[in-house]
């Protein structure tokens, strides 16, 4: 069977599909914006008990998520796979440790024997869920300011600084945006506490919390958004691939693909109303608001940094070593070939969805914290 | 100067993967194999309705989750480590290896964990069937993500199902089948998962003659052990049959490493297969490398001729055919391959200068070169013999490939004899007598971990030097990152897993001194 299918439309296809996991894992991030309150946030050892388990629950989701990012990414653009994680070293082994000491955090923390006590385990999952989510926004604010990297005629890559990565973090836009998503998480975090947990005292701190998490918040995404629309970007010539700078290349790509612009201002807003009715109602359902206006939003973020002839992970060393979708990606036959598999992925969410329902359709609550044999 | 920093940079990178391998496979194999075990008990608890049975279940499924948590812990590091370390390598076979770890995720581990935590925290909230189904599911999602790999990793063994792109400079995909079907494919991913189900059965086993020396808990105990060693025993026959197949399959498609596990120089007829020896410096060399050689050895004759071609006068190539060649039975010798990779590679490079040169003729010229069948099978096939420099580094460590293939076969034969006593044992009504033999059970359980490390190492150090077998060394395959860099981030590895690893085996043994709750 021979399939009229452009190679071209291929990596587009993958692109949506990487970046639409993209989205669903920061949305997922509100696993670590909770752990990252559970030093603040709750007034005694019980509560923690109860945010923590309402996280636990859902981590394996978040966990997988990830890791199915990096495989998809592998599969449709290794060159990207081979360029970041190879260059950008640093960042992105921090990144692993601190999911690494996450994924046995909540199954150890309060087994006996554990050796360590579970103020280790604890502050396990404290510094995954700040790290995290700060980390992996500021490895992806790279995707719009660039990194120092060559690539050579065998598409190998060379760093270019010493510091493999760490330089990114002197960079006021990436730990803007590192710091965007990670009150992002912790506001989503928050409202998941809020829809999840049946505890009146702990809804009621999670509110007086969301305010001035969500101030943080819009201040970096704010800062974040507007230098990214005034500045400029990397445009890749589609028939020569040629890559210059452009004024306002960012702005310009929302502009030309307004569906992409309106995908981001639906999220946007979405995730204002989401807060919107959570501080100033009695609502329980702003996580679904925000967690929707999450995934659209960071939806509408990757599409404009790789459509549109734009070069989704640019060298400020050397331009011409930038990557796109079209110089980054697999072959023909593997895209075409795990695109089939991607038609797999609509039953995947379904039973997800359905397994998800089945075991939190009731809220978590003190007496079953106390009963249950396999709490964390 | 540069070559010395240079092959420092490999062999830390080399040890950093080594170590995060060896721990991940600590806790893999139990995965694999206690997911079963608890879905089978759980049914047996389903079907008859019998609370003990669902005691057993959950006391068994604790151990599982604990184990579970590292092994994720661990996993996630190598899955990025192809591209933090290991990053030329992930281009050059990008197209092909991440195909199968894409897949991995999107159709192993999302239904691994989604069920993991039906199975945790679903028994009061969904019905008795559901739960059942997501144990089983639970089960086969484990062994499903170890397919995938494994494709992945019989994939660099025996590299099938592509070509080599000059434009690129990578082998793209052409058959997604020829991957999946690969031969070592299938002998590894049968192999493994059989070796994780025996050292499930073992922990299970071990662990229940523990409660019957300790008299505790003995209706429990001989139950676990009714079921596992059932499954232990069908296992290690499993692992016994697709081992033999797997040195079959090596013996085609990777024979030197396959002359290693024999520690067989010279090639022979009549070849005998050493059931077990001793391998001393002998002081003979071949090129500048020092061998070793047997000083001792129990040998049944002809076997190994039989074994490998069916027939006892069928000659048996050994390590000197391939350094020296042997025309007489088409074996080129390493210098051969070494100039016919050289040819390949500088093809390539002046591919890449026509291209600069923007010289279109010369360029689809030397393109019709590489898409010629001929080049492909006599001359790219050796491509990674370019970066080889003398014919005696394509050897692996032949003292380490035999000692650890011996190791793995008698334990493995020796797990059948405890399976077999077990049953045996437990259907005459003496185990409780056989106090010798509930120690026996309880110390073959590290044992088990044992044989399961020595078939990585063989498999992995068997292929040396290659990262890809003859296409790719694994001097090529590393990151251009900087020696101190990988020298940090493999003690943060080292220091973090172990201290998870004192965790686990804490928990696990308090665990189990605990006992089923009531
Ligand atoms: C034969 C089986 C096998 C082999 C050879 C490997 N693994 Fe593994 N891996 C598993 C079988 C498995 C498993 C049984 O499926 C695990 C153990 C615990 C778990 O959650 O799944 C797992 C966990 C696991 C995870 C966490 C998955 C999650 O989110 O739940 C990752 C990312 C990897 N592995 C990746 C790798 C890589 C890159 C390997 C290459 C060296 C590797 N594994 C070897
Ligand atoms: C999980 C069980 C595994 C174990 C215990 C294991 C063991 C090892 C060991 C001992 C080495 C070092 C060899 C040496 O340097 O002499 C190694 C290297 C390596 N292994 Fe494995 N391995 C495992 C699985 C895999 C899998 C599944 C893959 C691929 C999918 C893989 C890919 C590699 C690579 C890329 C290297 C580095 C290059 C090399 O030294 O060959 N390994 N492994
Ligand atoms: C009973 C006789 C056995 C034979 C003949 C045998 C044979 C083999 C061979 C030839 C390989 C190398 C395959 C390769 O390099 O590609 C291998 C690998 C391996 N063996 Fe065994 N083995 C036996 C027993 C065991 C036992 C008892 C265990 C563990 C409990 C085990 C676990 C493994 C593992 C994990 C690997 C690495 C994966 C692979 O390459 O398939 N084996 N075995």
């Amino acid at each position: 069977m021979t399939l009229m299918i452009s190679h071209l439309f291929l990596q587009h296809y993958w692109w949506i599909i990487v970046s639409l996991l993209a989205g669903i894992l920061v949305f997922l991030m509100f696993v670590q914006g909770g752990q990252s309150m559970i030093f603040t946030l709750p007034k005694s050892d019980i509560q923690k008990k109860m945010i923590v388990n309402a996280m636990g629950r859902k981590w394996e989701f978040t966990f997988t998520t990830l890791v199915t990012f990096g495989g998809a990414f592998f599969a449709s653009f290794p060159l990207f796979y081979a360029s970041s994680f190879g260059g950008a070293y640093w960042v992105w082994i921090a990144i692993l440790f601190s999911f690494s000491i996450q994924a046995v955090a909540f199954e150890y923390r309060s087994k006996p024997g554990n050796v360590f006590g579970q103020k280790t385990f604890d502050s396990f999952l404290f510094v995954n869920g700040s790290l995290g989510p700060l980390l992996i926004g500021t490895a992806v604010a790279t995707f719009f300011t660039g990194s120092r990297f060559s690539i050579n005629d065998m598409n190998q890559v060379q760093w270019q600084t010493a510091w493999y990565g760490l330089e990114a973090v002197l960079n006021v836009r990436n730990v803007a945006l590192g710091l965007a998503v990670l009150f992002l998480s912790r506001v989503n975090g928050l409202l998941y506490i809020i829809n999840s947990i049946d505890s009146d005292e702990l809804v009621q701190a999670s509110r007086k919390s969301l305010v001035i998490n969500s101030l943080i918040f819009l201040v970096f995404f704010l800062f974040f958004a507007v230098t990214l629309l005034v500045s400029k970007g990397f445009a890749a010539d589609p028939a020569t691939g040629t890559v210059t700078m452009e004024k306002f290349k960012y702005l310009h790509n929302f502009l030309q693909m307004p569906i992409v612009l309106l995908l981001f201002l639906a999220g946007v807003l979405a995730v204002l109303y989401g807060i919107g009715v959570s501080v100033f109602s009695k609502s329980t359902c702003g996580i679904w608001y925000t967690g929707a206006g999450s995934v659209l939003a960071v939806f509408g973020l990757f599409l404009c940094a790789g459509f549109n002839g734009t070069a989704f992970y640019p060298s400020v060393y050397d331009l011409q070593s930038s990557l796109t979708i079209q110089n980054s990606s697999s072959s023909l036959f593997t895209l075409k070939t795990m695109m089939f598999v991607s038609f797999l992925i609509p039953f995947v969410l379904a039973y997800i969805f359905y397994a998800w329902k089945a075991i939190s359709n009731t809220s978590i609550t003190e007496t079953e914290m106390n009963a249950d044999d396999h709490a964390y | 100067m540069i070559e010395q920093g240079a092959s420092s940079l490999v062999d830390w990178s080399r040890a950093q993967f080594a170590l995060t391998a060896i721990y991940h496979w600590l806790f893999v194999p139990l995965t694999l194999g206690l997911s079963f075990i608890v879905a089978m008990m759980e049914t047996i608890y389903v079907r008859t309705g019998n609370e003990e049975w669902k005691r057993l279940t959950r006391f068994w499924m604790t151990l599982f989750g604990i184990n579970f948590a590292i092994g994720v812990a661990t996993g996630i590091i190598l899955e990025f480590e192809f591209g933090t370390n290991w990053s030329n390598y992930s281009w050059f076979v990008g197209d092909i290896f991440g195909a199968p770890l894409a897949i991995e995720g999107i159709l192993a581990f999302f239904l691994e964990s989604t069920f993991v935590a039906v199975m945790f925290f679903g028994w009061n909230k969904v019905s008795r069937k559901f739960h059942l189904t997501s144990t089983w599911l639970v089960a086969i999602g484990a062994n499903l993500s170890a397919l995938w790999i494994l494709v992945a990793n019989a994939w660099m063994q025996n590299p099938v199902g592509m070509t080599f792109n000059p434009e690129t400079a990578r082998n793209e995909m052409t058959s997604f089948w020829a991957v999946l079907f690969n031969p070592a494919a299938v002998d590894k991913f049968l192999h493994t998962i059989s070796s994780g189900f025996l050292l499930a059965s073992m922990f299970v086993v071990g662990i229940s003659a523990w409660f019957l020396l300790k008299k505790r808990e003995e209706l429990l105990a001989k139950r676990s052990i009714l079921v596992a060693a059932v499954f232990g025993l069908l296992s290690s026959l499993m692992v016994a049959y697709t081992g033999d197949s797997s040195a079959r399959t090596v013996a085609k498609v990777q024979p030197v490493k396959f002359a290693s596990m024999e520690a067989l120089y010279d090639g022979k007829t009549n070849a005998g297969l050493v059931a077990f020896g001793i391998l001393k410096d002998s002081g003979k060399k071949i090129g500048e490398k020092k061998i070793k050689d047997f000083v001792f050895k129990i040998e049944i004759p002809d076997l190994l001729s039989v074994m490998t071609a069916g027939d006892k006068d069928a000659y048996v190539p050994g390590l000197n055919d391939y350094i020296s060649g042997n025309p007489g039975k088409l074996i080129l010798s390493a210098t051969e391959k070494m100039e016919r990779g050289r040819y390949a590679a500088k093809l390539l490079a002046d591919y890449k200068k026509a291209r600069s040169e923007k010289n279109s003729v010369q360029v689809e010229k030397i393109k019709g070169i590489f898409n010629s069948t001929d080049f492909q099978t006599d001359y790219f096939r050796h491509f990674g013999y370019s970066s080889i420099n003398k014919p005696e580094d394509i050897l692996p460590d032949v003292s380490g490939s035999f000692y650890s293939f011996h190791l793995m076969v008698m334990l493995g034969f020796f797990f059948i004899l405890v399976f077999a006593l077990a049953l045996y044992y437990l259907f005459t009504d003496k185990l409780n007598e056989r106090r010798w033999f509930l120690w026996l059970a309880l110390f073959s359980v590290p044992l088990t971990y044992v044989a399961s490390e020595l078939g990585w190492v063989l498999a992995e150090i068997g292929r040396q030097p290659w990262i890809i077998q003859d296409l790719l060394t694994v001097s090529r395959g590393v990151s251009n990152i900087n020696t101190g860099a990988v020298i940090t981030t493999f003690i943060l590895f080292g220091v973090m897993f172990t201290v998870l690893l004192i965790s686990d085996i804490s928990i696990i043994v308090k665990q189990i001194k605990n006992g089923p709750r009531h």
